[in-house]
């Protein structure tokens, strides 16, 4: 019994040693049998046809979709504006590195309050390759999360307003750190990073527009007399201004 | 008990150890005034330690218990934690410091008026801790000089105070009169603002790679999944 539990853990240490072999990486497409049992799926597959490649279902009931990158945009808006999917709510935006030269993975997490139904979008890009259509067009919330995924994993989102580093230091200059090819004590000497992180201006961080932003409360102008003041934002369409609906 | 007693007691000079010293002894020790005024000048220090709270990570729990009632460090003098550093006398870095904070504690640091003191509590802010990382400084001590460590992932709040009293017992034995104590901490000239407390090659050697980490190679930037962390190597 011992024996048998030891091998079993050295089996373990093994697996975990070598992580994902080729044949299970995502990059080969699989064919799973049977129909789609997620009712977004079967939509997605209807619709779009060959831009949706396959699909699988992870952890019991997690459904994930892998989709072409170059049509993710279309995609992601269908599934948030069709009212059969109403995918209004982006949970997260991340990506995944398997490594070993695999293609990374960009993951969109949607949840549809109305149906009650969650679905997972992913989307492959190779190595050579890192670019894909922005889905801050669509949900706002995906301009932070994919500055994140920039600046962690650098791929560059096609259409994103300002992309630029959102977790790393503004002149950090060794990389993507949650890269598989990123060594884990960065590329600089401990000295060289230090050096940097004392120079860093922190408040070049913020946009000027983030800075007059916070300071809108203060009675000080926020602008200087003689310089171009910053346009506010404009209101939503349907918000009156100027106080509540009684 | 005895007037010489009760002040060998209280850490004070004795009549007979300064005996015809004016405000220095011919000898060249320390005189009687000298002495008395280093005993108020320190005793009114050590016993109203303002803190600093920098808390990062987990040690700041730690030390919000340290504040509060059960432990209360209000009875050694740390009467309230003072959120502006133009008030504090001693800076707790309660938790990892990440290089993006590193600018952040060097500039409260620099912001605290003379005399101050700074602690360094847990492993993170001591060393770095597991934290050998692309992200994290290796001890706050190569960003600001440090006067005591207090070892804990986290600390319990008892070693927060025992740090406290030692570095009480450290501010005792200070003199307003040590020249070179004076050149060594006190004297800060503006071009250390915002700088390394360490050399950069101070700082590379504390840094090196130890353990799990001697595997990392931090230029090559080669492609490798398998290499980095390898469960087996923790095999006895």
């Amino acid at each position: 019994m011992a024996d048998n539990i030891y091998q079993r853990y050295q089996e373990a240490l093994r697996a975990l040693e070598s992580g994902p072999q080729p044949g299970e990486s995502p990059a080969e497409p699989r064919s799973v049998a049977g129909a789609p049992s997620h009712p977004s799926i079967v939509a997605m597959q209807e619709r779009f046809g060959d831009a949706v490649l396959f699909w699988e279902v992870q952890a019991g009931d997690e459904h994930v979709v892998f989709i072409r990158p170059e049509r993710n945009q279309e995609i992601l808006r269908w599934l948030k504006e069709d009212p059969a999917q109403n995918y209004l709510y982006l949970s997260d935006v991340t990506a995944v590195d398997y490594g070993g030269g695999r293609p990374l993975q960009v993951v969109y997490q949607l949840w549809s309050q109305t149906h009650r139904r969650q679905l997972r979008v992913k989307a492959e890009l190779p190595l050579s390759a890192l670019e894909i259509d922005s889905a801050e067009p669509v949900w706002k919330t995906a301009n932070w999360l994919e500055r994140e995924v920039y600046d962690l994993f650098g791929i560059r989102f096609r259409g994103h307003p300002d992309l630029r580093r959102i977790m790393m230091p503004e002149n950090y200059a060794e990389g993507h750190p949650l890269r598989k090819d990123f060594p884990l004590r960065g590329r600089f000497s401990r000295a060289e990073q230090t050096r940097r992180a004392l120079t860093m201006e922190t408040e070049a961080f913020y946009t000027p527009q983030e800075l007059t932003f916070m300071h809108e409360a203060d009675d000080a102008p926020a602008v200087p007399p003689g310089e171009v003041p910053v346009a506010p934002l404009a209101p939503a369409p349907g918000v009156e201004s100027g106080g509540g609906a009684a | 008990m005895g007037v010489g007693e009760a002040r060998e007691r209280k850490n004070l000079p004795t009549v007979a150890a300064t005996a015809g010293a004016g405000a220095g002894a011919k000898d060249g020790g320390a005189g009687w005034i000298t002495t008395q005024l280093d005993w108020v000048v320190n005793w009114s220090r050590r016993n109203s330690l303002w803190p600093m709270p920098f808390g990062t990570a987990c040690c700041a729990i730690e030390m919000m218990a340290t504040a509060a009632s059960k432990y209360d460090q209000a009875r050694f003098g740390m009467e309230r934690m003072s959120f502006s550093p133009r008030q504090a006398d001693v800076l707790i870095c309660a938790g990892r410091l990440p290089y993006k904070m590193a600018p952040v504690i060097r500039k409260i640091w620099d912001q605290m008026p003379q005399p101050k003191w700074a602690i360094a509590m847990g492993a993170c802010a001591s060393t770095g801790n597991i934290f050998d990382a692309y992200s994290m400084t290796q001890g706050i001590d190569t960003i600001i000089p440090v006067d005591i460590y207090i070892p804990g992932c986290p600390p319990r709040p008892e070693a927060l105070l025992y740090g406290l009293m030692m570095l009480q017992e450290k501010i005792r034995g200070e003199s307003v009169f040590d020249k070179a104590l004076h050149e060594r901490l006190r004297a800060e000239p503006p071009e250390r603002a915002g700088k390394a407390n360490l050399p950069p090659e101070t700082i590379d050697e504390v840094a090196l790679p130890f353990g799990n980490s001697t595997k990392q190679n931090r230029v090559s930037g080669l492609v490798s999944t398998a290499a980095v962390a390898r469960p087996s190597d923790r095999q006895p």
